[in-house]
């Protein structure tokens, strides 16, 4: 029924949030978003919350190493590593690398994808065919060993993670959003854009974009846990840069001093539990965007 | 209206053909039809100040000449002048100026208008197109809402489309439409999605503002009787081709062409007492990738002979009209 | 007249809508006769269609039939079990949808979908079933060879040619159509209703036509019933409903469309306004707020459904001046020019 409420919003921030359409109303979704709040939270202050910097080396008060020391004892909330660094820091600080990485490659592949779809579908043609062309070979590349090569030949660091994802996961993105833009150029007021004489960039940015954005933050979504894997495995398999800790870091740290079988739980099982907390909560995002987006699935 | 006004070319069309490739290698070494026909060979002149009507089955390529004289499609064959300039060759200023003078109305209000966008927004988007100063915009806004008889204008100006009903929301892309005070304007099957008691109203104020601006107008519709209220001349589609052209209410009471008196026949009125008699067409439907040789009607033509096969009827002058068919004087 | 088959009794139908209770059809009345073709017309929103449904009782999940009855053959087709109905629907009442795509499933060939209806709730031999389905294309005017396609091979008008056919596949006593031409282009239209009307008449069938355009009612409706914001507002024989309309809306109707056969173009008349809105109807007759005729009387008091002249139902409370109003309905100044 007509409601003349919705005219009041239209601030720019507003519009951007209704554009998004945060996915409030799944119970799953708010979990995630809540999970993600503390994650950030973590990840911008680390400094204040981590008691230790997480790369040094500790000692007792009697100057012995303080290593391997279990949860509690010397006020060590999380114990500490064999080298002497303190675990709970190591993992508030991993969530900051975290946040980088999952953010950053999140924005570039959504952001590529988008640009990417939103061409090919509009334009069509030439355009078309040699983007999807180039998303075809994107499909063709291993992903885990693609990292891997990239890692081995550049200093290593957690930014190879990045660039790899942005040079390759874009693909899945760049199709889907283009075929959406497909339906949508021929939807009756983009031709009336064209025909009242609104430019290609116009129209792209003012009818078209609107509608994919929805999209573009569910694959962002999605590509957040895929960059935090990413990059754990990497640093697992010994690619990953010594001096960033990350909750990868610390696990291949961990599995290398033999923790497993000398029973340290408290050093492997937290970032264990931090990347799937952190990598699930993407996912419920993901999926409160899906039954957003695609709202027959959800039944 | 001058004589001269009258006589002056708006449209001309020649041998125009919009031809779509379908298929890819393999369907084509399989001999499949590797193209659709949607306009094939139109020739047409419509002076200034003229309404004509285009008239025929969904698929007959109605639709596609609108879009060809807006710029939606280019023609991949043959040309289509808008006042003597080619229209798929406009750039620059002359493609701006051809935005602000030839302009569509949408079948469909629902999907026309951004369910985005606000009502005024909506309309100034061809304003700052046409780079009209931005201190006009308000009066025309309200200007061109008042011309699509929608009272109190202000009243719709933040509202949103889905406020609208679609009587009222067909008014708004009318009003979008002629804001710029074009001197052309095509109306694809405008009143198609509405519901009967509201039809009348948008038709009514469609000719009025064409009487009003006198627009140059090109009317498309399934419905004869529709453009019968909007048209002095109606063109018959089949196929892509033209088959019969002429005063409407010639056709109306003398088809000429087959096509055309099955198309009467069929279109049914508010009486009890009209015909039932069967068509005099055989049913089936045209497939625009595969038409019949020559004549494109003939495989639904009661009339059909071995010539109709052989040769395509061009259309050709018979009193008021033309009329394509090797046997329209029988 | 011929016996009723079918007479609808005060049915009235609700669909919950939040907290809200919308009713789309309001305490309607009307006999199908043994034999006849009903046109049910109106607007879109005006409750022809959910009436249409109701009869098949395939309703939306938050529509009920909240009051009133159906009687058919002497059964009551509102008070009916699940399985009485399931019963029922296609040996006796049928239904041919508006697109045709939707009573034909995609994926398998038409003559599997008809096979599946004859011998399941016909219970047929497949060597039955099979000849039954030539039987059946034959009568609908389809080559029996296009059996074997898949619907998506179908023309628009041969897939509804389809649709009527599976239909028609028990023989049963009444049909349903819910604007069964409206998609088509006006050749195939009237093709359509041409084989429609005589199957009707070979096979003795009833049909309620459920359609918007007069036009469509005016060639083949024995009877129609028009209806306005859940209302039955009118309902004759389809003769006297076009040359002497009793209520006004149906006057404005008539009005409002083109006439290929009248000798001019004339004028057409919108009918200002637009129906009411469901959740609350106004109050007193639901047509006054766009009624050149209203009175005070029709905005404080709904007028019933009566019988004005012998078989002519109307509810208007100006019904006996129907004359003169129709008279002055003609000028189209009468109706205004508002939005």
């Amino acid at each position: 029924m007509p409601d003349t409420s919705v005219k009041a919003t239209s601030s720019g921030i507003a519009r951007i949030f209704e554009a998004i359409k945060l996915p409030v109303g799944d119970p799953f979704a708010l979990a995630g978003l809540i999970i993600y709040a503390l994650f950030i939270f973590t990840a911008i202050a680390a400094p204040l919350i981590a008691p230790y910097d997480p790369t040094e080396i500790l000692y007792t008060e009697d100057y012995d190493l303080a290593s391997d020391l279990l949860p509690g004892e010397e006020g060590h909330i999380l114990g500490t590593t064999s080298l002497g660094r303190d675990i709970f820091s190591q993992i508030v600080w991993g969530a900051r690398s975290a946040l980088l990485v999952g953010f950053t490659a999140a924005f570039m592949v959504a952001f590529i994808g988008s640009v990417v779809g939103l061409l090919a579908g509009y334009f069509g043609g030439r355009v078309d065919a040699f983007l999807m062309r180039l998303a075809d070979v994107a499909f063709g590349i291993p992903f885990l060993p693609f990292v891997i090569v990239i890692s081995a030949f550049s200093e290593p660091s957690i930014w190879n993670t990045v660039i790899a994802m942005a040079l390759v996961l874009w693909r899945d993105t760049g199709r889907v959003i283009r075929s959406q833009v497909l339906s949508l150029r021929s939807r009756g007021y983009v031709e009336a854009a064209r025909v009242v004489g609104s430019s290609d960039l116009k129209i792209i940015l003012r009818h078209i974009t609107p509608n994919i954005l929805p999209l573009s933050f569910l694959y962002g979504s999605i590509a957040i846990g895929w960059a935090i894997l990413t990059e754990a495995s990497i640093s697992f398999l010994g690619f990953g840069d010594p001096d960033a800790i990350s909750w990868g870091f610390m696990l291949q740290d961990a599995f290398a001093s033999q923790a497993l079988a000398r029973q340290a739980y408290h050093w492997f099982i937290p970032p264990g539990l931090a990347i799937i907390l952190v990598v699930s909560a993407g996912f419920f995002i993901s999926r409160g965007y899906e039954n957003l987006l695609f709202p027959k699935l959800g039944r | 209206m001058g004589d001269r006004r009258m006589t002056q070319p708006m449209i001309q069309m020649e041998n125009a053909q919009l031809h779509y490739k379908i298929g890819n290698a393999i369907s084509a070494m399989m001999g499949l039809p590797s193209t659709v026909k949607a306009v094939d060979g139109v020739t047409l002149t419509l002076n200034k100040g003229e309404s004509v009507g285009l008239l025929g089955e969904s698929g007959c390529g109605k639709t596609s000449m609108g879009r060809i004289l807006v710029r939606l499609e280019e023609v991949t064959g043959g040309s289509a002048r808008f006042d003597g300039q080619e229209i798929k060759d406009l750039s620059g200023d002359e493609l701006r100026s051809f935005r602000s003078r030839s302009q569509m109305i949408f079948q469909n209000p629902f999907d026309a208008v951004n369910p985005r966008y606000s009502i005024r927004k909506t309309l100034e988007e061809p304003l700052a197109n046409a780079r009209i100063p931005r201190d006009e915009w308000h009066t025309r806004v309200i200007d061109a809402l008042e011309l699509v008889g929608l009272g109190d204008p202000k009243q719709f100006l933040e509202r949103y489309p889905h406020q609208l009903s679609g009587g009222q929301l067909q008014r708004v892309v009318m009003a979008r439409a002629l804001i710029l005070q074009p001197e052309f304007v095509v109306a694809d099957e405008p009143v198609s999605m509405l519901d009967v008691s509201v039809r009348a109203g948008v038709l009514n104020v469609f000719r009025d503002v064409r009487d009003r601006l006198g627009l140059t107008a090109i009317y498309i519709s399934h419905d004869l009787a529709l453009v019968r209220y909007v048209c002095d001349r109606t063109i018959v589609m089949y196929l892509g081709r033209i088959m019969e052209d002429g005063p409407t209410e010639d056709i109306v009471h003398a088809p000429l062409h087959p096509y055309s008196q099955a198309l009467v026949a069929a279109v049914p009125t508010p009486h009890v007492d009209q015909s039932h008699d069967p068509l005099p067409i055989g049913s089936g439907a045209p497939d625009p990738r595969n038409p019949p040789s020559g004549c494109v009607f003939r495989d639904r033509c009661p009339r059909a002979q071995t010539r109709c096969a052989d040769e395509v009827p061009m259309p050709r002058p018979i009193g008021t009209r033309r009329v394509a068919c090797h046997f329209a004087e029988e | 007249m011929a016996d009723t088959l079918l007479s609808i009794q005060d049915l009235s139908i609700a669909y919950q809508v939040g907290a809200l209770d919308v009713v789309a059809v309001s305490e309607a009345s009307f006999d199908v006769p043994q034999g006849a073709i009903v046109g049910l017309v109106g607007e879109s929103g005006c409750g022809k269609t959910t009436m249409a449904r109701a009869l098949t009782r395939v309703i939306a999940d938050n529509a009920r039939i909240a009051a009133g009855a159906m009687q058919f053959a002497g059964q009551d087709l509102a008070a009916m079990s699940e399985r009485e109905m399931n019963n029922l629907r296609w040996r006796d009442i049928s239904f041919i949808p508006q697109s045709a795509m939707n009573s034909l499933d995609p994926v398998y060939r038409v003559e599997y979908q008809i096979l599946e209806v004859l011998r399941d709730r016909g219970g047929m031999s497949k060597q039955q079933a099979r000849a039954r389905a030539v039987e059946l294309f034959e009568m609908v005017g389809i080559d029996p060879g296009r059996l074997r396609d898949f619907p998506h091979q179908f023309s628009g008008g041969m897939r509804q040619r389809a649709a009527i056919a599976l239909a028609l596949a028990l023989n049963p006593k009444l049909v349903v159509a819910d604007e069964p031409v409206t998609a088509l282009d006006v050749i195939i239209q009237r093709q359509i209703l041409d084989q429609l009307r005589s199957l009707q008449r070979d096979l003795g069938l009833s049909v309620i036509m459920v359609t918007h355009d007069i036009s469509v009612v005016a060639y083949i409706c024995d009877r129609t019933v028009v209806m306005y914001a859940g209302k039955v507002v009118e309902n004759c024989d389809t003769a006297t409903l076009l040359n002497e309309p009793l209520h006004p809306y149906t006057m404005g109707l008539k009005n409002a469309f083109p006439d290929l056969q009248s000798a001019g173009t004339g004028v057409l008349t919108p009918i200002a306004g637009s129906p009411p809105d469901l959740i609350d109807p106004p109050k007193g007759c639901r047509f006054a707020p766009r009624c050149p005729f209203a009175t005070e009387l029709c905005r404080s008091t709904e007028p019933p459904l009566t019988e004005a002249a012998a078989d002519h139902h109307v509810a208007c409370h100006r019904a006996d001046e129907a004359a003169t109003l129709r008279e002055v309905a003609q000028d189209p100044a009468t109706w205004g020019t508002a939005a």
